[in-house]
């Protein structure tokens, strides 16, 4: 067992196609308890599409898929792969810093609020993770940036920094950060709940062309259409549990939970 | 309807009020050419300044090799400054308890202690040692426990007179110093770059280190440079300071000695007013130029002048005004 990386043979035998696989996640901020248990599991090449009032615990299930949180109990694994920890001898070893970074590469992120690097260009936001990170060669970084730039609608906008974009151009400038990393998993935090509503579509429109190229994807969202669209599955989270999940479409026709039901009402 | 009634009616004559009139500024202007009148009147005549004497000497070899040492104990004081305050600013900053109770200690202690006692103390530790000597402490004292006389584990080691050279102790004075003050601005600035900035590089698989140089930092620079700035400029007076070391490749510690033994002194504190603001404007045309390099990716330059002016427009009236009034 050295430093992991992509290929865990052990582990995949038996779950070949699941791309994450979460175990009664804890998660617990001080005295106020946020995850109360959460299982989900995703396949590849699956879109999951993650659901619930504010305050439910969307953010922070997500931020401990990629160890941006640390869990509390439970067991997080992508790709088959523990997240944060290894196991050795039936004790949990917690990873040293750079092999929770080197799982982290594996893993794309799109937040809310952006996050694009207000000093740098969109080319170089593009470009900076898999240089540093990867080690990558210039050019090849470029023609790569250049081309996922161009396959997110901006290839026109490569010397662009951040401040000279609307927030849909920034989202997709953001998307394509993330995808420049080669991720097996993207995770998005409610992408477009900061954009004027007129510039929704066009970052959805990036994220349905993804889930078609067959990325798997879990993305919380506000936007009911996008999920009973494009979702393969449906989770509700509320207070820290799953309260319900299946197919989309049939969970958003018929609720089955209370909670579930005056959720959609409220956002339909 | 309405389209209608605008264009039949005629357009009315371009508004030829009478402009607001600030009496205020004429008489702040008045005030203010008198003063000037009698200052130049007060350089002209006041045969004190004798102005012929004071270009003579002020471009004189010691006087123009003490500029140069104030030139260097600034730059250098401030690398070290610099340097040594993003360390102490990360250790600040870092998980790491120790870490943080030594970077705090450092702080409070350099500044605590005003940089003329400094000055004056590092010159003077040639007292505590002859010799500069690293090795295993106490090395003598574990050697007669186990019973050999004269035991030493020294490493290397120079004469404390070599090493401790008024420049090097006044350097050492001032560039210590300076890094605990740089610390606290280098510190503010990091923790003015938004949490998210670092999520989003940790998401990328960046390492902390790589987070710290090519994202955090370069962000925080908007914040540290205009106080840096300042610093600097304080740093080039306080290099007057290392007299006391004492150090006499220095600016002011020349011109004086001039003055005294002239019997002119007067004319040399005007030749040192001069030669500082020289040094100043320079100093600030620099600061220009690396402000504008940071502020790229953040919209207009001049945003931030434009903020200020719309808080005093907001405010009831422009700046200016408020000062004529
Ligand atoms: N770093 C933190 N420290 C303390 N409490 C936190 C922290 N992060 C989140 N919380 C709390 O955890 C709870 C869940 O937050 P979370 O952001 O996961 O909710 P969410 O479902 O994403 O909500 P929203 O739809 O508003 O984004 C909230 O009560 C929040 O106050
Ligand atoms: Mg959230």
């Amino acid at each position: 067992m050295t430093a992991p990386t992509g290929d865990t043979t052990t582990a995949r035998t038996g779950e070949r196609d699941v791309m994450v696989r979460a175990e009664q996640v804890h998660k617990s901020f001080g005295a106020l308890e946020v995850l109360k248990g959460i299982d989900l599991e995703v396949r590849s090449g699956e879109v999951c599409c993650l659901l619930g009032p504010s305050g439910s615990g969307k953010s922070t299930f997500l931020r401990c898929i990629n160890h941006l949180e640390k869990i509390n109990a439970g067991r997080i694994r992508v790709d088959g792969e523990l997240i944060g920890y290894r196991e050795r001898g039936g004790k949990l070893h917690e990873l040293r810093e750079s092999e929770v970074a080197a799982q982290r590469r594996a893993i794309g992120m799109v937040f809310q609020r952006f996050n694009l690097f207000p000093h740098m260009t969109a080319l170089q936001n593009v470009m900076e993770a898999p240089l540093r990170v990867r080690g990558e060669k210039k050019d090849v970084v470029r023609d790569r940036a250049a081309a996922l730039l161009e396959r997110v609608g901006l290839g026109d906008r490569l010397g662009a920094y951040p401040s000279q974009l609307s927030g849909g151009q920034q989202q997709r400038v953001a998307i394509a950060r993330a995808l420049a990393m080669q991720p097996k998993l993207m995770l998005f935090d409610e992408p477009t709940s900061a954009l004027d509503p007129e510039l929704v579509g066009e970052v959805l429109d990036v994220m349905k062309d993804l889930a078609r190229d067959g990325m798997t994807m879990i993305v919380v969202t506000h936007e009911i259409g996008f999920a009973r669209e494009v979702g393969d599955s449906l989770v509700f989270m509320d207070g820290g549990v799953v309260v319900e999940s299946g197919v989309p479409r049939e969970v958003i026709a018929n609720p089955r939970h209370d909670r579930t039901k005056a959720f959609l009402a409220k956002v339909l | 309807m309405s389209v209608e009634t605008q264009s039949e009616r005629a357009r009315p004559e371009p508004i030829r009020a009478v402009p607001v009139r600030h009496p205020g500024r004429w008489v702040a202007v008045a005030v203010i050419g008198v003063l000037v009148a009698m200052f130049v009147h007060l350089l002209v005549t006041n045969k004190a300044f004798n102005w012929s004497f004071m270009v003579d000497e002020m471009f004189r070899p010691p006087i123009v090799a003490g500029l140069r040492g104030t030139i260097a104990l600034t730059l250098l004081a401030m690398l070290i400054g610099v340097g040594l305050g993003v360390v102490i600013a990360v250790m600040r900053l870092s998980a790491n308890p120790i870490l943080r109770g030594v970077a705090w200690g450092y702080t409070w202690f350099f500044r605590a202690v005003p940089r003329l006692v400094l000055a004056i103390l590092f010159g003077n530790l040639g007292i505590l040692w002859s010799r500069i000597e690293f090795g295993l402490p106490f090395d003598r004292q574990i050697g007669a426990l186990f019973g050999i006389q004269d035991f030493e584990a020294r490493l290397f080691g120079f004469s404390a007179v070599d090493i401790l050279t008024g420049f090097v102790a006044g350097l050492l004075a001032l560039g210590l110093s300076e890094a605990a003050y740089m610390a606290e601005i280098v510190r503010a600035g990091i923790q003015s770059v938004d949490e998210g900035q670092t999520e989003a590089a940790q998401a990328l698989g960046m390492r902390r280190g790589q987070i710290l140089r090519r994202i955090v930092l370069p962000q925080a620079m908007r914040v540290i440079i205009p106080p840096t700035g300042n610093e600097t400029i304080a740093m080039l007076k306080d290099t007057s300071l290392v007299a006391f070391v004492p150090v006499s490749t220095e600016l002011f510690f020349q011109l004086k000695a001039v003055g005294n033994r002239t019997f002119q002194v007067f004319p040399m504190l005007v030749a040192a007013c001069l030669w500082y603001l020289l040094l100043t404007s320079v100093l600030l045309v620099g600061q220009y130029y690396l402000e504008r390099h940071f502020a790229r990716g953040h919209g207009r330059a001049g945003a931030a002048r434009v903020k200020v002016r719309g808080l005093a427009a907001e405010a009831g009236g422009t700046t200016g005004e408020a000062v004529t009034r």
